[in-house]
């Protein structure tokens, strides 16, 4: 039997023969790091490898630190290990790791989404012998609908609110989200507003050619009076705090894959929850396998005991691995 | 079916109650009569007679979507909600039909006499015409539930917004053993004679718990003390030489307990009493994990009926030979109920709760220290010239309850909610300590915001030791404050003791595993109270 090329470890996912981690949770000698995301890209650690389009948000983030980039599909040699990244479509600049020790492939898939949205790399199959994905919404009653229909539906709730002169809240992760969101947008309703958060990250995007609309700081100058027809496009905590009373009655709105589910919809107690995901949905999770050619499957961050099981029934060799990822309810 | 799946979104999305009774009385304003009557039954909870298993449903929805079954199941609680899980698994639909919402019900019911085959290809059918907000509706029509988000209250206001009735005259419309194959809307909302339905109670006025000192109530002249039962609120309602006693659900609930049949004998026609159902020993009542056993059963077995039975403690009277006393002040119905009852011999079933007599709020006080000694879980607090009101009102009635007992027990199992809290770790089990070892005592999941519990999901995440399906045992760190109502013995535990209304009421932070309370502290409340 031969050794592993990825094994788990409490610090994370490790390569032996390249001694790095794949976006380790404890501080490491050396992280190759799929995406921005604070759950997979954390501080501490000595050198970090990351795409061209992810160092700048992690340094945004991080402050100083050791970053080298590489671009997609363009293999690196670390140790015994052959390392490259390629589009994982969950972000601008997101990757998952291919990893190659003496002709035996793995990849890491971080997290993905298949669906174009417009602004991130669109994802690329690796083919692979083991393939660790992630599976967030790994059961079959989260399926997405095209994206280009809940566009339409935000636009038609920020229009009926514009009618009425009610400002619009859309709750989204600063990063991600909220740019997919933005370029969803259709600026002939009204003006587009930004939290701080959201704000100075998509500053760091714009200066890397990222293609987002003209969006305004919120400052002390806005209100519900000045700004009536406008959206708000904040972190999901802001809405409910102090900084959000400027708007007075707002409606208020959500999107995440998590809003599939009724009950979840009811907890957040917002106006409106729309069906948007950065991760893939189950059928999107089985295409992504199916395409790897793997037969060996790792599912973690999600429902990873169903999805094993399941993923065992179609005849793959699964195997679930415990994950100290955050719930991501934020960002998903 | 297109209107009322957009009623439905328009409440369920929204979180202000303005806006839901807007959206219902809109809804009343345009919908066909029959749709209008059927939606009235939904949100109150009565749903067309089960045409199909929720079984068959799963079996159904997991081959339609070519899915094992077992994948179905795991969903579910996650999802929290059958119909909802099942709308959500099963394939896009090839066309949407065009049916009204009683159509669909009417079609639903005659199901019930055909074959097994022609059921199942008719839910297939139906779920394939339907889009998926629809189809949660659809079967929500089979598996019941429909009462989630829409009050009784909130329905009666839209209804009088939408017909120019006064509420209270639609609660009462409201009331009783109706089902839309009984009546029609016309026949139940805008009728001028409504009143033939001898079962009918009166809405039940509900009190708010006390926030106040009592001292700010008021002269204690104006005010009425009782002993606040822990029971089940009920009305018996005794007309036409019938009676019908109904829970505060609104259930109709006769025939579980048989023995106030009896009350035909000692009291006459048209009468309608508000009081507690409680289990009783001849004297006083008995604890309710008691009269638990009597809930849920439709028979009741003769020796549980020995071992359990009730009698009705009566304390308003709202129905006097068939006049509504409801407008009369609070002193007026109690006199009049006391003078009903006088005659009573101590084997009727139904007897007087007491009124207590007290001078100050201090006396009071000291009355209420003590109410566990008179089986009584606190005060009911009402005032001398209040009407019999609609519904939970603040001013008149109060409940004064005693302080719940509390415990500091440790975490050692975790499970995620359901519904709303599908993602998170809610539901725990406590133990405390017996020795070195930690004995399980019961289970809680409710009481935290749902920040704590986010807290405590990542938590959970990171020191989970061992899974047993949805079920996670934890390093045994945290420690909580479990506040609770009742205690006492219970065999079927592996304490040896069941809490009755258990529910986290603090999360103590600041307190390690090895200080929290131990099963000695738990034997000792035991005796104490029970
Ligand atoms: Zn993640
Ligand atoms: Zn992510």
């Amino acid at each position: 039997m031969r050794d592993p090329v990825l094994t788990f470890t409490p610090n994370g996912i490790y390569c032996p023969a390249g001694d790095f981690h794949i976006d380790p949770w404890r501080p490491v000698d050396r992280a190759v790091i799929t995406h921005a995301h604070s759950d997979h890209a954390r501080a501490g650690h000595r050198r970090y490898l990351a795409t061209p389009g992810t160092a700048p948000v992690m340094r945004h983030r991080l402050g100083a630190i050791d970053v080298q980039t590489l671009a997609y599909g363009v293999p690196q040699t670390i140790g015994g290990a052959t390392v490259s990244f390629h589009p994982a479509g969950h972000l601008p600049g997101s990757a998952q790791v291919r990893v190659s020790v003496g002709g035996q492939v793995w990849a890491v898939s971080g997290d993905y989404k298949l669906g174009p949205d417009g602004l991130s790399e669109q994802f690329e199959p690796v083919r692979c012998h083991a393939f660790i994905t992630e599976c967030t919404f790994g059961l079959p009653v989260f399926r997405w609908r095209p994206q280009s229909e809940v566009a339409d539906e935000i636009n038609a709730w920020w229009a009926a609110n514009a009618a009425l002169g009610r400002v619009s809240m859309l709750g989204a992760y600063s990063l991600g989200k909220a740019q997919r969101l933005l370029a969803l947008l259709d600026p002939s309703i009204g003006p587009i507003l930004t939290h701080g958060a959201v704000e100075n990250t998509n500053a760091v995007l714009r200066a890397q050619g990222l293609p987002l609309p003209a969006t305004e700081l919120v400052t002390d100058a806005h209100s519900a009076k000045t700004h009536p027809r406008a959206i708000v496009i904040a972190p999901p905590s802001a809405l409910g705090s102090a900084w959000a009373r400027r708007f007075g009655a707002a409606s208020t709105g959500f999107a995440s894959g998590w809003m599939q589910i009724r009950g979840i919809r009811r907890r957040r107690a917002m106006d409106r929850g729309f069906v948007l995901s950065d991760h893939a949905d189950f059928t999107e999770l089985m295409t992504a396998i199916r395409e790897t050619g793997a037969e060996r499957i790792f599912p973690t961050h999600g429902y990873t005991d169903i999805f094993t099981r399941w993923l065992s029934e179609q005849g793959y060799q699964a195997e679930a691995v415990p994950t100290e990822f955050g719930t991501e309810e934020e960002e998903a | 079916m297109k209107d009322f799946a957009a009623l439905f979104q328009a409440i369920d999305q929204s979180t202000k109650t303005t806006v839901k009774t807007a959206a219902l009385a809109g809804y009343f304003r345009t919908a066909s009569d029959p749709d209008k009557l059927w939606t009235i039954a939904l949100f109150s909870g009565r749903r067309p007679k089960r045409a199909v298993t929720t079984t068959q449903l799963r079996e159904w929805a997991a081959e339609a979507a070519g899915l094992p079954l077992w994948l179905l199941e795991e969903s579910y609680p996650i999802v929290g909600d059958l119909a909802e899980t099942i709308a959500l698994i099963l394939p896009p639909p090839s066309a949407i039909a065009n049916k009204p919402l009683h159509q669909w019900i009417t079609d639903l019911k005659a199901l019930a006499s055909e074959d097994l085959d022609t059921r199942k290809a008719h839910i297939l059918a139906a779920w394939d015409q339907l889009d998926t907000a629809e189809r949660f509706l659809f079967n929500k029509l089979i598996t019941g539930g429909f009462r989630v988000g829409v009050s009784q209250k909130l329905m009666t206001r839209a209804l009088a917004q939408a017909t120019g009735q006064e509420e209270p005259a639609i609660a009462l419309r409201l009331m009783g053993n109706w089902t839309p194959d009984t009546t029609t809307f016309h026949a139940l909302i805008e009728a001028q004679d409504n009143g033939a339905d001898l079962s009918r109670p009166y809405p039940f006025y509900l009190a708010y718990g006390l926030e106040t000192a009592p001292e700010e109530l008021g002269d204690p002249a104006d005010w009425q003390a009782e002993w606040k039962w822990d029971g089940i609120r009920g009305q018996l309602v005794l007309r036409g030489g019938q009676h019908f006693v109904w829970s505060r659900g609104e259930e109709l609930v006769t025939d579980r307990f048989p023995e106030l049949i009896a009350a035909r004998d000692f009291l006459p026609p048209g009468s309608v009493l508000d009081g507690e159902i409680v289990a009783w020993d001849g004297t006083a009542p008995l604890p309710f994990n008691t009269l638990q056993q009597r809930i849920g059963r439709k028979t009741v077995p003769k020796k549980l009926l020995r071992d359990a039975p009730v009698v009705f403690l009566a304390y308003d009277l709202l129905e006097l030979e068939g006049r509504d006393l409801r407008d009369a002040p609070m002193a007026g119905r109690r006199a009049a109920l006391e003078a009903l009852l006088a005659p009573l011999p101590n084997t009727a079933p139904v007897r007087l709760s007491p009124v207590i007599p007290f001078d100050t709020w201090a006396d009071l006080a000291a009355i209420r220290a003590a109410a566990r000694d008179a089986r009584a879980e606190g005060l009911m607090l009402k005032r001398r010239s209040s009407p019999y009101q609609v519904g939970r009102k603040k001013g008149d009635w109060w409940k004064w309850k005693l302080d719940p007992m509390v415990i500091d027990a440790v975490m050692i199992y975790a499970q995620s909610g359901h519904g709303r809290r599908a993602n998170l770790f809610t539901d725990f089990t406590f133990a405390v300590w017996d020795g070195d070892t930690l004995v399980p005592f019961t289970k809680a999941y409710s009481g935290l915001t749902d920040e704590d519990f986010g807290k405590i999901t990542a938590w959970v995440r990171k020191n989970t030791r061992q899974r047993f399906g949805p079920v996670r045992q934890v390093a045994p760190e945290l420690v909580f404050e479990i506040a609770f109502e009742g205690i006492h013995e219970s065999p079927r535990h592996k304490s040896g003791l069941a809490l009755r209304f258990p529910r986290m009421s603090r999360w103590r932070q600041d307190k390690p595993a090895s200080e929290a309370n131990t099963i000695d502290d738990l034997r000792a409340l035991l005796t104490a109270y029970s």
